[in-house]
């Protein structure tokens, strides 16, 4: 009996298990799941929860109710990964060995590392949306907060779903104006990056949004620190950016367990290095990576993480038969952005073409509009919470091909050669 | 950049080396002063590590120069003001950095 273990039963964890648990002879091959917490989250709902609009209840299941029977599910944390033995330390004192290892480990916020950040005015005047207890307390502080100058602010540019400070953004522009007080509000919207996004077209379509929403976007800015006393970001070149209420996406790191186990990439921020196409870890040929926890250039989503797993699924198998990986990841990514009263816009790239305009997923009759802001956008994003428990966690397939299509894409012109 | 350089290499649009191995610390200099930058011993050794790592095909962010040991965050804004990786990696002949998203 060998064994797969994979660590990690969050969006791209259960897609495997599902995946594998098809595949695979059980006679043959053991699948474990090890997670430190019990509970799924639907990530794309924390969004929604400080406007009221999901409660904590809607987002939040068991994460054994979307694995196989015969797959092992084991709470427990893991201390270390010891690839030359290839064995997982857990926290517990139990020792587990894989013949293959899938790291599905995520990523989370570490306010920790901005100084001053998780300060004084942590959760009173300072929030984060990424987590549900900072998306529930955040939706308590809008109830009542008189307004003010409201500033988002990216502390990293790598972050999961890096469209979703944007569609807060726009969240909180439709919020105040359907409660009567957007005047009272300043938005900001302060972040490191050059524009609103990384991507052109995209960019100029949200940051002509921003505009007409009247948010005032702050680029360059690379936070240094929080002064809590003076109510102000401070940025590496002594730039400042003073608020009232800040909502803040902290750094993102992948897990204290990939900086233990030393596999790590130089940036400090714990996501492991990966073969961009195959997912094979660079370091060692039976680990596998997944989802938020690699290092690749693409976005850190559950979309990403989907059209992953298809790609994983192959390579593992190919490994497995002593073949050749040949199966290709392209960068698909696949997002929804939330732009408020009831409208959204999607977008559709991979890593080498950026998102374009055009209809999705079928040419001519979509129903969805890429690049636009309509109504059948956010009934997709809405639809999209039944898909995910439904159909993607369990690995079920969907009608959207893993390898990113241009049917449907308009190219301009400038991009034809 | 308007400035048309005395040293001419191949660059995109954008002004960044289109040939890694072309590179001399003259084009630097000069690509530097566009910058007002006058370069120091400490902004070759960024340079320098910026070369070497694209020779290795590190993907770069301003992270990981901050944990180069060679400078961090606040004196890499410091030498390259404005936009630090942006500026520095344009004057060291390797491509410009791109985001992750």
């Amino acid at each position: 009996m060998k064994t797969i273990i994979i660590l990690g039963g969050g969006t791209a964890g259960s897609i495997m298990a599902n995946r594998l648990h098809n595949k695979l002879d059980a006679d043959e091959w053991q699948i474990k799941v090890i997670d430190k917490d019990p509970l799924h989250y639907y990530q794309p709902g924390f969004l929604f929860v400080p406007f009221g609009v999901y409660e904590p209840g809607d987002i939040v299941k068991n994460k054994i109710d979307f694995l196989p029977k015969d797959v092992e599910f084991l709470v427990e944390e893991a201390d270390k990964i010891v690839p030359s033995e290839n064995r997982i330390y857990l926290k517990s004192g139990v020792m587990c060995s894989y013949d293959i290892l899938i790291i599905a480990t995520g990523a989370e916020i570490v306010p920790e590392e901005t100084p001053g950040l998780k300060g004084e005015l942590w959760q009173k005047d300072i929030f984060d949306f990424y987590t549900l207890e900072g998306a529930t307390l955040l939706a308590e502080k809008l109830k009542n907060w008189e307004g003010g100058k409201l500033v988002i602010s990216l502390a990293e540019s790598t972050i999961k779903c890096p469209v979703a400070p944007l569609e807060f953004t726009f969240l909180a522009d439709a919020y105040f104006t359907e409660k009567g007080m957007r005047e009272k509000v300043d938005i900001f919207y302060v972040t490191p990056l050059s524009g609103a996004f990384t991507k052109p077209r995209a960019t100029k379509m949200l940051s002509s949004l921003l505009e007409e929403k009247n948010v005032m976007v702050i680029p360059d800015f690379y936070t240094e620190h929080v002064d809590n006393e003076r109510k102000m970001l401070v940025s590496y070149d002594q730039k400042e950016v003073p608020f009232d209420l800040l909502v803040s996406i902290p750094v993102n790191k992948g897990s204290e367990l990939i900086e233990k186990s030393h596999l790590g990439d130089e940036d400090g921020l714990n996501f492991v290095p990966t073969d961009k196409y195959s997912l094979q870890s660079k370091g060692f040929k039976n680990i596998f990576v997944i989802g938020d926890a690699t290092n690749l250039p693409a976005s850190k989503a559950g979309s990403v993480a989907h059209f992953e797993a298809d790609i994983l699924t192959e390579n593992v198998l190919s490994y497995i038969e002593g073949k050749p990986l040949e199966a290709k990841f392209d960068g698909h990514a696949n997002c929804f952005i939330e732009t408020g009263f009831g409208k959204a816009s999607l977008i559709d790239f991979n890593y080498d073409t950026e998102p374009l305009p055009g209809k999705f997923p079928y040419p001519v009759v979509g129903p969805m509009g890429l690049l636009k802001v309509n109504r059948q956008n956010h009934w997709g994003k809405l639809a999209f919470k039944w898909v995910y428990w439904h159909m993607l966690i369990t690995g079920k397939n969907l009608p959207i091909p893993s390898h990113m299509s241009m049917a449907g894409k308009e190219v301009p012109a400038e991009l034809l050669n | 950049m308007e400035t048309i350089n005395a040293i001419p290499l191949a660059t995109n649009a954008e002004g960044y080396l289109k040939n890694y191995n072309e590179w001399t610390k003259e084009w630097a200099e000069e690509v530097a002063a566009q910058y007002g930058i006058t370069l120091t011993e400490k902004h070759w050794d960024v340079l320098q590590w910026l070369r070497q790592k694209q020779a290795e095909d590190v993907k770069l962010n301003i992270r990981k120069v901050g944990n180069s040991g060679i400078v961090d965050i606040k004196q890499f804004y410091e030498l390259f003001p404005g936009g630090p990786l942006k500026i520095s990696s344009k004057i060291a002949g390797i491509p410009k950095p791109v985001s992750c998203i």
